[in-house]
């Protein structure tokens, strides 16, 4: 046996990735081993980098929407809520308590299609095919929705700033309730393949554990940090869309290790669903567009007839409108954990900045400490655990 | 009639062409090459709804040497544009490439510093599907196309009988 000492002891190095199923994307980790034990393991970032941030000063607020959704491409509209909501802080906006609701009810449907993805891919990481079949059955519904009232399937851009363009079809509301009657018994099923499953516990029970107090220091936040045990999240600490007022608990774990994070992101899928039955009770009718008239055209038939609306139409839809000076950071509870923006303006119809800050490229400080000394297949099932988006790593 | 008369029931006459053609377009096999975007309705076109395998395209392989179809699902950024060429040079011939989505077709929204215009600035591209992403629906309306383009693909030497020999 050689050791990390002796001078026969030899390494061997090796690429995993771009290119690589289960590094969900474009991320290359390069991982030293010693026969099939992780030495050490450096990710190797920007296969993806598109250039965003620098993409949206280029922008109007409004265009700046669709750039956001193809940042964490799992949750478009938590990217677009972290986003107006930035924009709405440097405006002082007050935001109608139906467009509230509704938000927070699509953010709650985005946070379980995130999720189903994040199980599917898990899932199929660690050799169960069949359970991403099963997700993929629950989430091709979610995307309805999201084509329902965007006319988008995966990517909407549907929120604006000051709440939305229009209202919601009058489908939302019956495909919503019927939805979530059903899903309990999707998730019982994807809960019966692997929660006892003995080749999953096998796979995922004191593997990549991480303590409360490293998962701190690296800043990780949402259900990686959750599953430490830890009781961080944003909907509760600095709430945003009325959360507040919702009744919903914070799951979380107790060893911090790949099962916990599985567990935590069920239970966390459990009281979405809540989140959203609550919201659809609290849905009364009214408007969804805040009283301020620079931010939205005015009514179509207003535009055919009157010469003043038709100009207002053209200026706000070719130069957009103006917030004053300022700036704002508004961060959400994305389903990977606190998403922010922020935004600086100088009173110009373009963002000056804008910055965000990706959970996702956060958590994969976590991946790190969580492999070394593990074996090369633990890697992908930490990787799985953490949920990283490339498109949110690299943007 | 011609040769048919001649043989039993049960047999059919056809050209060489056209059953390789069938064999290759009935069983296409897409590397996982997912980028971005894209990738998750790549993703979805496989999955419960839409189900790929109906058309012979669902086995994904995740090795470019098993595969003979790339989608390129998603932006390509200048980072990653060699290690596509390098993937394709991989995979073995006969090779196709679908260029899934506005980005990886001509760079979509993102006209920056970053992004490849157009992957096919990297690997000769047979179809283009649109979209932002493209609804699962148009990425099989695309594998059919390309199966119609396989299908009128003429069956040659590898290496013409003229060219010079190699020395082998």
């Amino acid at each position: 046996m050689s050791t990390l000492t002796s001078p026969e002891f030899k390494t061997l190095t090796i690429n995993m990735g771009p290119q690589h199923p289960s590094t969900h994307g474009v991320l290359r980790l390069v991982i030293e081993l010693d026969g099939e034990t992780v030495i050490s393991l450096k990710p190797v970032m920007g296969y993806l980098h598109t250039g965003m941030e620098k993409i949206m000063e280029a922008k109007t607020y409004t265009k700046s929407i669709t750039v956001t959704d193809r940042m964490d491409y799992l949750s478009p509209l938590g990217n677009n809520m972290a986003y107006v909501g930035a924009v709405e802080q440097i405006m002082g906006l007050e935001i109608p308590e139906r467009a509230q609701v509704l938000r927070l009810i699509l953010l709650e449907l985005t946070r379980i299609s995130s999720h189903l993805v994040w199980l599917g891919t898990h899932a199929i990481d660690l050799g169960a095919m069949s359970v991403f079949l099963y997700c993929f059955r629950e989430r091709e519904k979610l995307l309805d929705v999201n084509d329902m009232v965007a006319g988008s399937r995966l990517t909407p851009s549907y929120f604006r700033v000051g709440g939305f363009f229009q209202d919601v079809p009058d489908t939302f509301v019956p495909f919503v309730k019927k939805f979530c009657d059903e899903f309990p018994t999707a998730l019982g099923e994807y809960q019966n393949l692997l929660s006892k499953n003995r080749i999953w516990m096998k796979r995922t029970i004191g593997i990549g554990t991480i303590s409360a107090e490293q998962a701190l220091q690296l800043s990780v936040t949402g259900p990686t940090l959750r599953g430490s045990g830890v009781a961080y999240d944003v909907r509760k600490t600095q709430p945003y869309c009325g959360y507040e007022t919702y009744d919903f608990e914070t799951p979380l774990g107790r060893n911090g290790d790949v099962y916990d994070r599985y567990l935590c992101r069920i239970e966390e899928m459990k009281q979405s669903l809540k989140l959203v039955r609550q919201g659809l009770d609290r849905l009364r009718p009214g408007t969804v567009r805040a009283d301020n008239p620079y931010l939205f055209p005015a009514n179509r038939e207003d535009v055919k007839r009157g010469m003043e609306e038709l100009i207002f139409h053209f200026k706000i839809m070719s130069e957009g409108f103006r917030p004053p000076i300022g700036d704002a950071y508004s961060a959400i509870e994305s389903p990977k954990g606190e998403l922010g923006f922020y935004v600086a303006s100088d009173g110009s119809p373009l963002p000056y900045r804008a910055r965000v800050r990706p959970p996702s490229l956060i958590n994969l400080q976590a991946l790190e400490g969580m492999s070394i000394g593990r074996m090369v297949s633990d890697v992908v099932a930490c990787i799985g655990s953490i949920d990283i988006v490339l498109g949110e790593v690299d943007r | 009639m011609g040769i048919e008369e001649l043989v039993p029931d049960g047999i059919l006459t056809t050209t060489v062409e056209r059953m390789v053609n069938w064999a290759r377009r009935s069983s296409l096999w897409p590397a996982t090459f997912g980028l971005a975007c894209c990738a998750i309705e790549m993703m979805a076109t496989s999955a419960s709804r839409y189900d790929l395998a109906r058309f012979g395209a669902e086995v994904f392989r995740a090795s470019p040497r098993q595969a003979d179809l790339m989608i390129v699902a998603g932006r390509v950024s200048k980072k990653m544009a060699p290690v596509l060429k390098r993937i394709y040079d991989q995979m073995p011939e006969p090779k196709w490439v679908i260029s899934m989505g506005a980005c990886a077709s001509c760079g979509g929204v993102f006209n920056d510093y970053a992004i490849v215009q157009g992957v096919d600035t990297v690997v000769p591209v047979d179809v283009y599907v649109p979209g932002c992403p493209p609804r699962p629906e148009a990425l099989i309306y695309g594998i059919m196309k390309l199966q119609e383009k396989i299908d009128r693909d003429p069956i040659r030497l590898a290496v013409p009988a003229s060219a010079p020999s190699t020395g082998a």
